[in-house]
């Protein structure tokens, strides 16, 4: 192993193709959460002047949401085969209590996700797509083009995925920014410490020690 | 039954109570008496004179029926006819003046996202105010009798205002100013009520065994009401729903899941801050030392 890691301490996670995706997923999904709060609830509304009034919120949103949905589905190609459920995924799944509490040893070794992030994805996948379909029948159909039960439906749709995915957003982002530390580097700066892959990823880092021999 | 009209009582996407010191206000009523309805249209007409508005003339789609057949942002009251075979083989011809109906439970300030863009006053007019909407469309889905319509010079959604301004100058409607038949009168809700009974008791001896109020109670009643001879299949008079109510899917929708899933979001945030709080990050270097101790162990 030693010999792998001769004098590098950093291990390549995501280029600057990757990063830059991510963060325009990012940057869109603010925006369409801003307005899509100040929308549903009026609790929210104040969030709405942040874009300058409801005409923008109403106006951004869908934009909002369909560059969301667009610089998702170079991630989902990349990143679908390193999320697929592996039989020690439901071990690490098993010990999921430990890890929240910080004090999990010897977790089972994991690859480059772990069985949090990978119902992740795969929820990000299922609620922007149902987010797309409904959102496309409420941007357009104010005039009656579907029968009036598709618009309604859809707006009972669009609302239950946008809690899943804002369910997902909070613990993605708390994990990342919060809660384990050096996750944010491989975002931003594309690389993680070789002691934070060893540790939360221990076979996706045997694998890309291996590559970069 | 004047000045009435700016008291609100109901505004859409409004979580505090409106106004209410000043007393109980009458609330109005409009009764369109499609037996008496001779399809004239110049209540149409009227509309057009009184708000401003002027539909594009269209292409003849039949041989009565009109070059402007739906409602739109500068058509808020339409003449809707319809043909039916009476079981006995005569056909009738049915004729119904069709605009909002002014629900005492409305299903698009239940929909309307926007603060005040939609509110309901004393007298139980529902009122549109173009200058907060947003132009998202949620009160087309909201309203069980598909009335709202949205402008595609402004984006705005329009209807019927019950004539709201003048009302608030003590004058009537300005299609009921204009009925040559008599059709569509208005007063108080009661009195309106009082009137319509009379008149189906009427109807029903001349024969119209089923004739009726249409003053549907899914929507708790409305400001705006038909006596219909064929009360018991409202459906004929071009499709005016039986038994309207909002739908669930809206209720789902713009309803009980607003409260739930915002305390849902809300303490799914708390939920992060407290582990923060409790529990802590999980240290970048902490992670790199633990795990070569483990690696040298391993070993």
């Amino acid at each position: 192993m030693s010999t792998v890691m001769k004098g590098a301490s950093f291990v390549p996670r995501y280029n600057a193709v990757e990063r830059s995706t991510h963060w325009t997923l990012a940057l869109s999904f603010v925006v369409a959460t801003i307005s899509g709060l100040a929308l549903f609830h009026p609790a929210f509304w104040f969030l709405s002047g942040l874009l300058g009034g409801g005409v923008w919120s109403k106006t951004l949103h869908p934009w909002a949401g369909l560059v969301m949905f667009i610089a998702f589905v170079p991630m989902a190609l990349w990143y679908w085969r390193d999320n697929l459920i592996r039989s020690y995924d439901i071990a690490w799944m098993k010990r999921l209590p430990e890890v929240l509490m910080n004090t999990g040893k010897d977790l089972p070794q994991i690859d480059k996700y772990n069985a949090g992030q990978k119902m992740l994805f795969w929820s990000i996948i299922g609620s922007l797509v149902v987010l797309l379909v409904s959102g496309f029948v409420l941007w357009f159909d104010t005039d009656y083009k579907l029968p009036v039960l598709a618009v309604r439906l859809s707006g009972a749709a669009h609302v239950a995925a946008a809690f899943v995915l804002f369910m997902g957003m909070i613990v993605h982002i708390y994990s990342a920014v919060f809660w384990i530390r050096g996750s944010m580097r491989a975002m931003v700066r594309g690389e993680v410490k070789v002691g934070w892959a060893k540790h939360h990823h221990p076979l996706w880092y045997k694998r890309v020690a291996g590559k970069s021999k | 039954m004047s000045i009435q009209s700016v008291a609100i009582v109901r505004k859409s996407s409004t979580t505090t109570p409106p106004p209410q010191a000043r007393g109980a206000v009458e609330p109005v009523g409009k009764l369109i008496d499609v037996t008496k309805c001779i399809g004239c249209k110049a209540c149409t007409a009227a509309c057009f004179e009184w708000n401003d508005l002027r539909e594009e003339i269209g292409n003849g789609v039949g041989n009565y029926d009109e070059s402007v057949v739906d409602l739109s942002d500068q058509m808020w009251s339409v003449m809707r006819f319809a043909e039916i075979d009476t079981p006995d083989g005569r056909v009738e011809w049915l004729m119904r003046k069709d605009s909002c109906l002014h629900c005492a439970d409305p299903g698009c300030i239940k929909a309307c996202p926007s603060p005040g863009a939609i509110v309901q006053y004393a007298n139980g007019i529902v009122d549109f105010n173009q200058a907060n909407c947003i132009g998202c469309g949620y009160c087309v889905a909201g309203c069980p009798f598909n009335i709202p319509r949205i402008s595609k010079k402004d984006n705005k959604a329009y209807k019927c205002t019950m004539c709201s301004d003048r009302l608030q100058v003590g004058l009537e409607p300005v299609c009921v100013k204009t009925c040559p038949s008599g059709a569509i009168t208005f007063g108080t809700k009661k009195e309106m009520v009082a009137k319509a009974e009379k008149r189906v008791h009427a109807l029903q001896e001349r024969g119209f065994q089923n004739a009726a109020l249409y003053d549907p109670k899914g929507v708790g009643g409305t400001h705006v009401m038909y006596v219909l001879g064929h009360g018991d299949q409202p459906e004929l008079y071009n499709g005016l729903p039986k038994d309207p109510s909002i739908s669930p899917w809206v209720g789902l929708w713009r309803g009980v899941t607003k409260p739930l899933l915002s305390i849902g979001l809300g303490l799914g945030v708390l939920t992060m801050f407290f582990h923060y709080v409790t529990r802590g990050p999980q240290d970048e270097d902490a992670a790199d030392h633990a795990d070569h101790a483990h690696e040298g162990e391993a070993k």
